[in-house]
């Protein structure tokens, strides 16, 4: 059954013939050359105050998970005078079902170059990175294509800025802006402190604005478009459309392009396979939805905010061995520098097998339900506090299949 | 090897940020990281080798032990779990005839399983090396691996 709630959009894959740098794209898949980076000719004329503003005024929210609102986060870099600054994509995408940066990279590269440059622009920086993960290796040949060609029509307008890809080595953490940072820099991808915040303090310990894939697309566009046309979409809390990464039990796993604030049951609805059981929205980092709040369980910052992974599972599906495998990522993904994570993701996946298995009585699983809150509370990164969760959200509304 | 490094800092420079280009070339070359590599890396960027090591091992595709000219990755993920990843694993180590974590003897393969690689909507999924193959099938590995061994 078709949603007819569901609002399908395409902001960040289409509308390829007018937008400024497609042409760039391998196959010619536009044809008309005239509007050709206009809109990156007409940023730069700007006034980068100006670009800030506008896209505060759009709402766009960091499309990477946290939701940091992008407007912001370039205003605070552009406002330190200091003179060496960095522009960083994140294209590390680890969390687990999510995919949908690798079909914007292979798709619409030079979008996410143009963004990156605008941000450039409006901080004052001179030079970005595009930090794409091992896995994604196989990309390489065809982005610095697109990228040469992208230098020399940024080069062609009199602007000066310069983007290096740098590759990652299989390491989920390294998704975490300053493990990333850390990376880069040469060492072991281990989250710093916060603050101070990598607009302060970020990559050789400079100003440095680091955004998702997505984001920067979203900037491309808003720019091209217009803040009122962005506005359009979705809702006050959350604007936009967003791409999400749809698999496990579906007929149509994928790469969709969505309109922010649907509800989840519109979404399983289309997705679905007639006998969805729970949702798990953003990744092993995120919330578990069981069927029966579908009905009020909202996609966007208001409701569960997600980096676009959708993961569906059907009734035949054993939600303790779903938790277990997200447990056992975690456990190896650890960078297993502060004790609650090193330690406490290790303790979860012991103690849910010995529920499991009649070891310990079900109460245990309260006191793992504890740990997981202190880790929440305590861990150093993003990583160690987002495993409350998935485990909460599983162990709480599926306790059952937990002991049993 | 010396050479062989001497190349490789000529191109990422000798400073902290070129360890990691650096043994990712390395790897790219020879598979992994001996000790030799990693002790002449220390000596060219004029850091100690336990910095080196210590680096590198953070980083599971920076191979610290013997790996095959060719490493298979497999998806573990739970999407690939629900589609059919043990199948796949089954049929990998029937025609390899090694298990997860072994190499060939004639080390032209490592198999090796690994987080989500990125293509939950076409699992069960694998790299070799750096090329993705995706939606498998027993037949369809088998006939890759014969590819590779042409
Ligand atoms: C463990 C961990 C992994 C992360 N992985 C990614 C990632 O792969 N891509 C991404 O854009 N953000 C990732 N993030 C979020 C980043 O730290 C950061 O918030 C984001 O890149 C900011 O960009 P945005 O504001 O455009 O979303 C991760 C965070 C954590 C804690
Ligand atoms: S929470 Fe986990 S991943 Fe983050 S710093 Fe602590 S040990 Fe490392």
């Amino acid at each position: 059954m078709s949603s007819q709630n569901l609002k399908k959009t395409d902001m960040i894959f289409g509308l390829c013939h007018t937008t400024d740098v497609e042409h760039l794209l391998p196959g010619g898949v536009c044809k008309t050359n005239e509007e050709k980076f206009v809109v990156l000719e007409e940023v730069i004329k700007k006034d980068p105050q100006d670009i800030i503003d506008d896209i505060i005024e759009s709402g766009l929210k960091g499309r990477g998970g946290a939701g940091f609102p992008t407007g912001l986060k370039w205003k605070f870099a552009s406002l330190s005078p200091e003179k060496e600054k960095y522009v960083i994509c994140n294209a590390d995408e680890g969390e687990p079902g999510t995919f949908k940066d690798r079909d914007i990279l292979l798709k619409v590269p030079a979008k996410v170059f143009a963004g990156m440059t605008m941000c450039g622009y409006c901080i004052n920086a001179k030079k970005g990175y595009l930090y794409l993960r091992g896995e994604y290796k196989f990309m390489l040949p065809e982005l610095r294509k697109v990228l040469d060609s992208f230098h020399e029509v940024i080069k062609k307008i009199g602007y000066d800025f310069h983007i290096d890809i740098l590759l990652g080595s299989g390491a989920y953490v390294c998704g975490e802006e300053t493990a990333l940072m850390e990376s880069m820099e040469g060492h072991r991808g281990e989250a710093r402190n916060k603050p101070p915040y990598p607009t302060v303090e970020g990559f050789r310990n400079k100003p440095t604005v680091i955004n998702n894939v997505e984001t920067f697309v979203n900037v491309t566009m808003i720019q091209k478009f217009g803040v009122a046309e962005f506005k359009k979409l979705g809702t006050q809390d959350s604007r936009g459309s967003k791409v999400f990464s749809v698999s496990g039990d579906t007929p149509k796993p994928g790469v969709y392009e969505l309109e922010l604030g649907m509800k989840l049951s519109d979404f399983v609805d289309e997705y679905g396979d007639g006998d969805t059981k729970a949702v798990q929205v953003g990744g092993a980092s995120g919330f578990c939805v069981p069927r029966k709040k579908f009905n009020e369980t909202i996609i966007g910052f208001e409701g569960i905010p997600t980096g676009g992974s959708m993961m569906l599972f059907n009734s035949s599906r054993s939600m303790y061995n779903v938790l277990t495998n997200y447990l056992e990522f975690f456990a190896e993904e650890s960078c297993g520098q502060c004790t609650p994570c090193r330690v406490g993701c290790q303790q979860l996946i012991r103690g849910i097998r010995a529920v499991k298995c009649g070891q310990k009585s079900p109460d245990y699983l309260d006191a793992l339900l504890k740990l997981t809150a202190s880790m929440k509370l305590t861990a150093k990164c993003g990583l160690g506090q987002s495993v409350a969760n998935s485990f909460s959200s599983i162990v709480s509304n599926f306790t059952e299949e937990m002991i049993y | 090897m010396k050479e062989n490094i001497e190349i490789l800092t000529k191109k990422f420079g000798r400073n902290r940020e070129a360890l990691i280009p650096i043994l990712q070339a390395i790897v790219e070359k020879n598979s992994y990281l001996s000790e030799e590599a990693m002790n002449e890396v220390a000596k060219q960027l004029d850091i100690s080798a336990a910095q080196v090591y210590g680096t590198a091992s953070f980083y599971s595709f920076l191979d610290t032990v013997p790996r095959g000219k060719n490493i298979i990755r497999v998806c573990k993920s739970i999407i690939a779990e629900m589609k059919g990843k043990k199948e796949i694993i089954k049929t990998l180590e029937n025609v390899l005839k090694i298990k997860v974590g072994e190499t060939t003897p004639d080390n032209m393969f490592t198999l090796l399983e690994t987080n989500d690689i990125g293509w939950s909507d076409q699992e069960p999924s694998m790299l070799i090396n750096d090329q993705p193959y995706t939606n498998l099938t027993s037949e369809k590995v088998i006939r890759i691996i014969n590819e590779y061994r042409k």
